[in-house]
């Protein structure tokens, strides 16, 4: 019976779960550290004077302004806009109506149609990238912003199409009914009651679908066309040949726009909670 | 991503559809039926071709792909990629467990800072991130000048380009990965039940090994499909961070679409990459539904 031992060490458990979590947290500051410090570094070499980026040579917003005169760079940006955008803007319809029509209807294979949604989040993105260029090549289609854009929405519609999904579980069955009730067609009742209701799940979920899209590298990497190169692709080949100081800069402004995007993320939840 | 379990749509007012509902289904399911299923048939279908001095696919049905997969060199590639991959893994989980404990462990207003803090990485392009690396361990980098300043060294370490240096920038890209589903597993778990292990005479290590682990496994499992699977095929940061010296499944594949022109050999690749996967996730769903 270990009952000595447990009365004994009753009293030395709070000291020592003490030492544990303080050795936890310390090691949590550690690992914030390793995963801010690089970040950090970026951001400040951004603003460096010098070309060679290790010696501080003095504050300057020059690269900045290189990174918006850079005509490579600006058509990659608008590129990468273009894609997301419509990227976005079809992973909602889809995701929004798919998450509607799978919630409302029992359909014969809705288990497999919900497996088969979940292949493109999880699948591996080289897999993904071939088997979708080997079928562009198959089928002759010319690569460009159309296969990008395909590519993009296949893994980026299922995201909104969860995050719906999710809010629609919390939904009272009722609303649409009484809707239905009061005369409003299906297709009414869903535009008027529910879409209203699903607003914040909807805007997240876009707003995931946007981020996946400007971030993504390696689907766009077998499914692009040098004219439809988005950003991550044009910073990848720049990445590769090594530093460059307006690559800090841009990089400063993607972090800057995560970061804008990740506390927006967190200020919808908030809402949808209360 | 994060979205490994989805939400059964268990809906008590769900009906039978008509036809309305059909038809607004359909794209939906026409949509992952030709860019998802279609495509991967092809790939199976390529992976048994050959191809003329041209490059070009010729349609026949050899094994010769798949005889290649095992060719001593591609075998220690892959070999290699696995074993980065698990290494990166295990390092995400050593590291990232006690922080996805203590951030569930903390009182509301503070754990949502923490998770925040987490975030933010998991949201920011994973090439910027690594690109990040690349000025702190090149050469004339950051960590080089600081350690022939303070005169440690005296001439440069070639850290960049080197196995250590694509570990560092696997596990630095995949960590919150780890961290979040394993923070979701831990902010379940009732404290009530360490409590009793420990009323019960268990020392905080098997309080932790027969407690804490087993009821933060699912977490754990989920972390590790999405730290491990990617990893083996990710070809973007072993290009950064090891140059040409440590080449992985993922460039190789890579490169038989475009520079050696090799699309069948490319396919059979990524059939046995996806086996692997699939493997990867029956393996765990298996062991998941057991324990439940």
């Amino acid at each position: 019976m270990p009952t000595p031992v447990s009365s004994s060490s009753r009293f030395q458990l709070p000291s020592g779960l003490k030492l544990m979590n303080a050795a936890l947290g310390g090691w949590t500051v550690l690992v914030f550290a390793f995963l801010y410090l690089p970040i950090a570094v970026l951001v400040i070499y951004s603003f460096n004077t010098s070309r060679l980026n290790i010696v501080w040579e003095g504050f300057t917003f020059d690269w900045y302004a290189r990174v918006w005169q850079d005509t490579r760079l600006m058509r990659a940006l608008q590129n990468s806009l273009i894609v997301a955008t419509v990227t976005t803007t079809a992973s909602v319809v889809i995701g929004t109506v798919g998450a509607w029509l799978l919630h409302r209807y029992r359909y014969r294979f809705s288990h497999a149609i919900q497996t088969l949604i979940a292949v493109p989040m999880i699948m591996p993105e080289i897999v993904m990238g071939i088997s979708l260029l080997i079928f562009f090549t198959t089928l002759s289609v010319e690569l460009g912003f159309f296969t990008v854009i395909v590519a993009h929405t296949t893994f980026c519609f299922p995201f909104v199409l969860v995050a719906v999904q999710a809010r629609l579980h919390g939904l009272d069955p009722s609303l649409e009914e009484a809707a239905l009730d009061l005369g409003a067609t299906p297709i009414r009742a869903f535009w008027l009651v529910i879409v209203p209701c699903l607003k914040p799940a909807i805007l997240s979920g876009g707003l995931m679908a946007f981020t996946l899209s400007m971030d993504e590298l390696i689907v766009t990497f077998f499914t692009s066309s040098a004219q439809s190169a988005t950003l991550p692709l044009l910073v990848f080949g720049m990445a590769k040949v090594g530093l460059n100081p307006m690559l800090n800069a841009l990089s400063a402004l993607f972090i800057l726009a995560t970061v804008a995007f990740v506390l927006f993320t967190e200020h919808l939840r908030r809402m949808s909670r209360r | 991503m994060q979205a490994l379990a989805i939400p059964d749509a268990e809906n008590l007012h769900a009906r039978r559809p008509r036809l309305w509902g059909w038809v607004l289904l359909a794209p939906l399911v026409a949509w992952l039926v030709a860019f998802v299923v279609v495509p991967m048939v092809i790939l199976f279908g390529y992976s048994f071709c050959t191809r003329d001095d041209l490059g070009r696919v010729v349609f026949s049905f050899t094994l010769e792909n798949y005889g290649r997969v095992f060719d001593p060199i591609y075998l220690r590639i892959l070999g290699r990629s696995i074993g980065f991959a698990a290494v990166t893994t295990v390092l995400c989980v050593a590291i990232g467990y006690p922080v996805a404990w203590y951030i569930a462990r903390q009182p509301e207003r503070i754990r949502d800072k923490l998770l925040l803090l987490v975030m933010i990485p998991f949201w920011t392009s994973f090439l910027i991130r690594t690109y990040a690396w690349i000025a702190i361990l090149k050469n004339e980098g950051l960590l080089n000048g600081m350690l022939q300043y303070v005169g440690l060294i005296s001439a440069p370490l070639p850290l960049l380009y080197t196995p250590a240096a694509v570990l560092i920038g696997l596990v630095y890209a995949y960590l919150p990965f780890m961290i979040l589903p394993i923070y979701g597993s831990a902010e379940k778990l009732d404290n009530a039940l360490v409590e009793a292990a420990h009323d019960l005479g268990a020392g905080p290590m098997r309080a932790f090994s027969e407690v804490i682990i087993p009821l933060t496994w699912p977490g754990i499992t989920a972390g590790m499909l999405l730290v491990f699977v990617p990893a083996i095929g990710m070809f973007a940061i072993t290009d950064l961070m090891g140059g040409a010296q440590v080449p992985m499944i993922g460039n190789v594949i890579q490169n038989q679409f475009f520079r050696a022109r090799n699309a069948p050999f490319g396919a059979a690749l990524g059939v046995v990459f996806t086996l692997m996967f699939v493997l990867a996730y029956a393996l765990v769903h298996r062991r998941a539904s057991r324990t439940r």
